[in-house]
């Protein structure tokens, strides 16, 4: 095992991934404690053109393999694995996104790795220690694993690394065993629904779960059109088909920056704040004062969404 | 064709709770079928109710008093179930991916489905991983985050959620792992009909010997050394009051804000 830190850049489409940057600063820091080199891989898309953008402050080494346009779990299982073999290094370190989490635990796997997912801050001793949430947010954990160890990062914890690089940058020499390669992407597709842009909105009235019940929304959407709001949601709402997956904010759906977002029985839960968090003014109204929807709320009402609500809009009536 | 299905029983946390060393104190725990699996489970029955002599079998890692949850499965459908448990793992918190890898995989050596199902990821520990993982381990194809899946022959057209309301559309060969997202179908709740049923289907206990694996198989790479309540960083005002107070100064600062402004 080398003291070195090898970490994975994710990109879609043409475009790098912000946690791409994000990587490379976490996986900067654990270089720092192993005291060892920072590699990073770039697989599949314009190698060459993410390359140079992601020569930034602290990368030693990047490794390109040029195969196919997008990601292909497959092609990233064998690159890396095979990057793995030859650095032979402490940390293996990817974004704990949806392809990550779609690659990163065969490579494990393969190569007999203890892995750590969802990571939200990592130290190196002689062991590496991680914290981690569990039971939906409400505990915060150390995880401790033993060199070589290979661990997930979780998006928008660490800050974006900048500058200018001066890391080589050449192609790694793997041959893909196109035998192995038993799925293909066939298309994308942007999530639909309805003609309303919650990202568009200058005041959004979002309701979680504790509406309870599909017949419930129209408090709402009562609220909302006394405030002049678009009526927007967390995921068990869409989920449950209440309403379009194009009203959901969150990770999966759409990232909204309005004015002011009143979240309402809403919890609160990462994927969901990771989409709301850029709000100018954030109100939450929940009956958990516990929930963490408080932690990130300019304002809050510990209160019965079923009492508060009506009281609101009647504030705003008439 | 038989589907696997890979069901957990979660810890779920009451909303007020106290930590006892490196877990939830017992008095504030209930145990749930996690909530991601619950549409694998039904994901498995429709492809049942759709095809022609499709076997679903529920595969649980968990002690005795999983069995409640195992029959919620059954009732739903699922043919039969396993359940994997042994005294090597009672004592560890929190079991790693690679220690449920190998058990997983040793059952499907053993039924060799065509299709497995779990859920995305579980409600408790939130690794995200095993499906995966399990996928490699078996050398059976894979795909994370499904939220739309068909089956034509010996190929799973599937729906992966991305992030950014961005779906991509794949096709996996089968023998297939795929990690099921919420939302792709709606669970059913059992029937009584079926809550009857499931209670003369088989749970077959399964110890690691069963499975041809010894303690070391188990042995966690990881440790779970702390757990402690998240600081909060908040910088919340509270409105106080009865809810008309508490709306009544929520709107006095709505409209400071421009809200409502014609």
């Amino acid at each position: 095992m080398s003291d070195d830190v090898l970490a994975v850049a994710e990109h879609r489409r043409g475009d790098l991934r912000d946690v791409s940057r994000e990587a490379i600063t976490a996986a900067r820091a654990v270089a720092d404690g192993t005291g060892g080199d920072l590699h990073l891989a770039v697989i599949s898309g314009d190698v060459d053109a993410f390359a140079e953008e992601l020569n930034l402050d602290g990368v030693d080494a990047i490794h390109t393999v040029d195969h196919g346009e997008e990601f292909n779990h497959d092609v990233y299982a064998q690159a890396v694995a095979a990057l793995h073999e030859s650095i032979d290094p402490a940390v293996l370190l990817t974004p704990n996104s949806v392809n990550g989490l779609d690659y990163a635990p065969a490579v494990a796997n393969r190569l007999g790795l203890p892995l750590v997912t969802d990571c939200t801050d990592l130290e190196v001793g002689d062991r590496l220690v991680t914290t981690r949430e569990m039971y939906g947010s409400k505990v915060e954990t150390t995880v401790e694993v033993d060199l070589p160890a290979a661990v997930t990062i979780r998006g928008a914890e660490w800050p974006p690394a900048e500058g200018v690089g001066d890391a080589t940058i050449e192609p790694f020499d793997v041959e893909i065993d196109e035998s192995a390669i038993r799925s293909t992407v066939t298309g994308f597709e942007e999530a639909g629904g309805g003609d309303v842009d919650i990202s568009e909105a200058d005041v959004l009235v979002s309701i979680g779960r504790g509406i309870g019940e599909e017949d419930n929304l129209d408090l709402v959407f009562d609220l909302a059109e006394a405030l002049d709001a678009t009526v927007s949601s967390s995921r068990p709402i869409v989920d449950s088909g209440w309403l379009p997956k194009n009203r959901q904010v969150g990770q999966s759906g759409k990232t909204v920056t309005p004015d002011v977002y009143l979240a309402i029985g809403i919890s609160g839960a990462v994927q969901h704040v990771a989409g709301m968090k850029g709000s100018d003014t954030i109100v939450a109204i929940n009956t958990d004062p516990n929930a963490p929807i408080f932690d990130i709320a300019d304002y809050g009402i510990v209160g019965d969404l079923f009492d508060v609500v009506p009281e609101l809009t009647e504030e705003f009536s008439g | 064709m038989k589907v696997l299905v890979a069901v957990k029983e979660v810890v779920s946390v009451e909303d007020d709770f106290e930590l006892d060393g490196v877990g939830v104190a017992e008095q504030y725990v209930e145990y749930d079928l996690n909530e991601w699996d619950d549409y694998a489970v039904e994901e498995a029955v429709q492809l049942q109710e759709a095809g022609d002599d499709v076997e679903v079998v529920t595969v649980t890692i968990g002690p005795e008093r999983a069995e409640e949850t195992i029959r919620m499965a059954l009732a739903k459908g699922a043919d039969r179930a396993i359940r994997v448990w042994d005294d090597a793992l009672a004592d560890q918190p929190l079991l790693d991916i690679g220690a449920k890898t190998r058990m997983l995989a040793a059952v499907v050596e053993a039924e060799e489905p065509d299709l497995v199902l779990s859920g995305v990821q579980a409600g408790d520990d939130a690794f995200g991983a095993t499906g995966v993982s399990l996928a490699d381990a078996v050398g059976f194809e894979w795909a994370a985050v499904v939220n739309g899946l068909e089956i034509d022959g010996d190929l799973a057209a599937v729906r992966r959620e991305l992030e950014g309301g961005v779906e991509e559309l794949s096709e996996v060969e089968l023998p297939a792992v795929l990690t099921i997202q919420t939302g792709i179908n709606e669970p059913r709740y059992a029937s009584l009909r079926g809550i009857r049923q499931a209670q003369s289907k088989e749970i077959a206990a399964q110890s690691l010997a069963d499975l041809g694996l010894d303690a070391a198989a188990v042995e966690a790479s990881l440790d779970l050394t702390d757990a402690y309540e998240p600081e909060s960083e908040s910088e919340t005002s509270y409105f106080e009051g009865g809810a008309d107070e508490q709306a009544a100064g929520l709107a006095d600062v709505l409209r400071e804000k421009g809200v409502g402004a014609e």
